[in-house]
């Protein structure tokens, strides 16, 4: 696994928090899908009054790393301060950065974004911004001092997959050495296994586990579709081409007219 | 069996004093106030006996004793109608009411027609919809009021006092019904913020609760007659301020409008903010250590599930039947 910040993560898998039926349903869905990561988002409410504690203990007791996420937030100032606020309640340096700038795609403000994340990364948070597949956002958010990138397969919580494979396949290629993460619009564990045999390094989802029927079980069938991805990577698959390519060899075989 | 006292006059604990009183107990109700008010979870709820439509989200026991309720608050109220609960989505939002059906039971589906005939307010404004025909509403001030009137006719005993449950044990039988204010006792037991209004609107009438799918912010409106309506609830998990956020209630007055645009000119009567107590699966839970047994964690299930709390709880003490939601280890 490549390495974020620093830290190497056991497998490829970041799951959500949010929208179980209940806490107990969300530890089993962690238990049962042996995430890396958990991503937790801070309402600036909560943040303010120190509330929240009930629900960020069971969070940090999953035993996992914890990537604080800026939902929700349409401005700047909105997700620096959230930023801040996530950082003294989780005490970690990562952040997800979500500066959102479409109310119905959800679609990241990027303009927003490329100055959160100069203003976060030059206060030294670890940045994760969600960000498209656009190259030269890309490139403005690591001169803005991110080390890891996370582009949409398709809008939050759509379910859709990955929207747009050329441009993913050459984010891909255009970054080799950068950690990208393929963040939002999964629905099933086929488009997880598919983002990591393309190469990236990790698939975060939630709505896709949380809102599932039986949530544990569909976070184990991500869990195997993430690992078969990865695995499948790395064993460098073949190259499609156009004709036929038999199996077995043809020269020897008997003419039956 | 001496007299048997009940700390919390709110929905669980006023469900156990009716329910131990009907099998012969001499019942005592203890409360840090004088009557039902805002400072109770119960006086903020929707009052929705709906357990096919919890169904969706909540654990299997939830439906199954939730389904007791409608006729245990007909029979100690008047305050019950039996309409039914209709689901309905946005054109845009059509694959959440799909997948309502596919989790939930006990509907049917209607159309375009259907639901004008069953809420000709709403005509021509949804194309399809879920109806649960045999669930239920009540007036949750009402049904307090009159379980309670009820309870002080057949000799239950009402005080107030800001009580110690343990203390109370040391005397004598006790249950502690307190709900959230129980949180430092109750290990697991957290607060689930809800918010919610009251609208009047008489340009507006239904006749049943109406929820309202959307993947965010799910709502339900619920009418209570005279023009008015409940609109709820928001559920934010370590949300503990007693106040409303502008977007909670952007988005209930959003949903409200939704539903109908006549929405757009009700008057905000009332707005309630409260933290609802649970366990980590949402389901309710008796324990028992010594003389005190606690009953609590309904949730946002409170008037669904404490007429079942309070048949297990009185079978519990008179019969020392083990409840099904029984947990030895909660102290």
């Amino acid at each position: 696994m490549r390495d974020f910040y620093g830290t190497t993560l056991a497998n490829g898998l970041m799951l959500g928090t949010a929208q179980y039926p209940s806490p107990a349903i969300l530890a089993d869905a962690f238990a049962r899908s042996t995430a890396s990561v958990a991503t937790v988002s801070l309402r600036r409410e909560s943040g303010r009054n120190r509330g929240g504690q009930d629900f960020w203990k069971l969070v940090q007791g999953l035993g996992v790393h914890i990537l604080p996420n800026t939902a929700g937030c349409h401005s700047v100032k909105e997700a620096v301060t959230t930023a801040h606020m996530a950082r003294e309640v989780f005490d970690t340096k990562w952040i997800k950065l979500e500066v959102i700038g479409e109310e119905d795609t959800l679609q990241p403000d990027v303009f927003g974004l490329v100055e959160a994340a100069r203003i976060l990364s030059e206060d030294g948070f670890q940045v994760f911004p969600y960000t498209t597949e656009d190259l030269v956002v890309a490139d403005k958010l690591l001169q803005a001092g991110c080390e890891v990138l996370m582009p949409w397969g398709a809008p939050i919580g759509s379910g859709l997959g990955l929207n747009n494979l050329f441009g993913l396949r050459a984010m891909r290629a255009h970054f080799p050495d950068v950690p990208l993460v393929i963040d939002a619009g999964l629905g099933l564990p086929s488009q997880a296994a598919q983002a990591m045999e393309m190469g990236f390094d990790a698939v975060l989802l939630n709505t896709a586990v949380a809102k599932a029927g039986d949530p544990a079980a569909m976070a184990a069938a991500f869990a195997m579709a993430v690992s078969a991805g990865q695995l499948a990577h790395t064993a460098d698959p073949m190259e499609p081409r156009d004709m036929a390519a038999p199996s077995t060899p043809v020269i020897g075989k008997a003419f039956l007219e | 069996m001496g007299r048997i006292t009940i700390i919390g006059a709110g929905v669980a604990g006023l469900c156990a004093a009716r329910a131990l009183l009907d099998r012969g107990a001499d019942v005592r109700v203890v409360d840090r106030n004088a009557a039902l008010g805002p400072q109770a979870c119960s006086w903020w709820a929707g009052g929705m006996l709906a357990p096919f439509c919890e169904g969706e989200s909540a654990e299997e026991p939830v439906v199954r004793l939730g389904q007791e309720a409608a006729d245990w608050w007909a029979a100690k109220t008047s305050a019950v109608h039996r309409c039914g609960t209709l689901v309905i989505s946005p054109a845009r939002d059509r694959a959440d009411l799909t997948r309502f059906a596919r989790r939930t039971q006990a509907f049917r589906e209607v159309d375009v027609d259907e639901i004008s005939l069953l809420e000709p307010d709403l005509a021509g404004r949804f194309a399809k919809g879920l109806f649960f025909e045999s669930e239920a509403h009540l007036a949750p001030r009402a049904a307090l009021t009159q379980l309670r009137a009820g309870l002080v006719a057949d000799g239950a005993v009402f005080e107030v006092a800001d009580a110690n449950p343990d203390k109370f044990a040391q005397r004598g039988l006790t249950i502690d019904c307190r709900g959230f204010q129980a949180r430092d006792r109750i290990a697991n037991l957290r607060g689930v913020k809800g918010e919610m209004l009251i609208l009047s609107c008489p340009e507006v009438a239904l006749n049943r609760p109406i929820r309202m799918l959307h993947p965010r912010v799910p709502l339900y409106i619920v009418p209570r007659g005279d023009g008015l309506f409940m609109v709820g609830a928001t559920m934010i998990e370590g949300g503990h301020s007693r106040r409303i956020t502008a977007r909670s209630l952007l988005e209930m007055l959003s949903a409200a409008y939704a539903l109908h645009p006549a929405f757009g000119e009700a008057e905000v009567i009332e707005i309630g903010v409260d933290s609802r107590p649970a366990f980590p699966d949402n389901v309710p839970r008796i324990s028992r250590r010594g003389n005190l047994i606690r009953a609590n964690g309904l949730y946002r299930h409170g008037f669904l599930l404490a007429p079942a709390m309070a048949r297990m709880v009185a079978e519990l003490v008179c019969d020392d039947k083990t409840p099904e939601i029984f947990h030895e280890t909660a102290a």
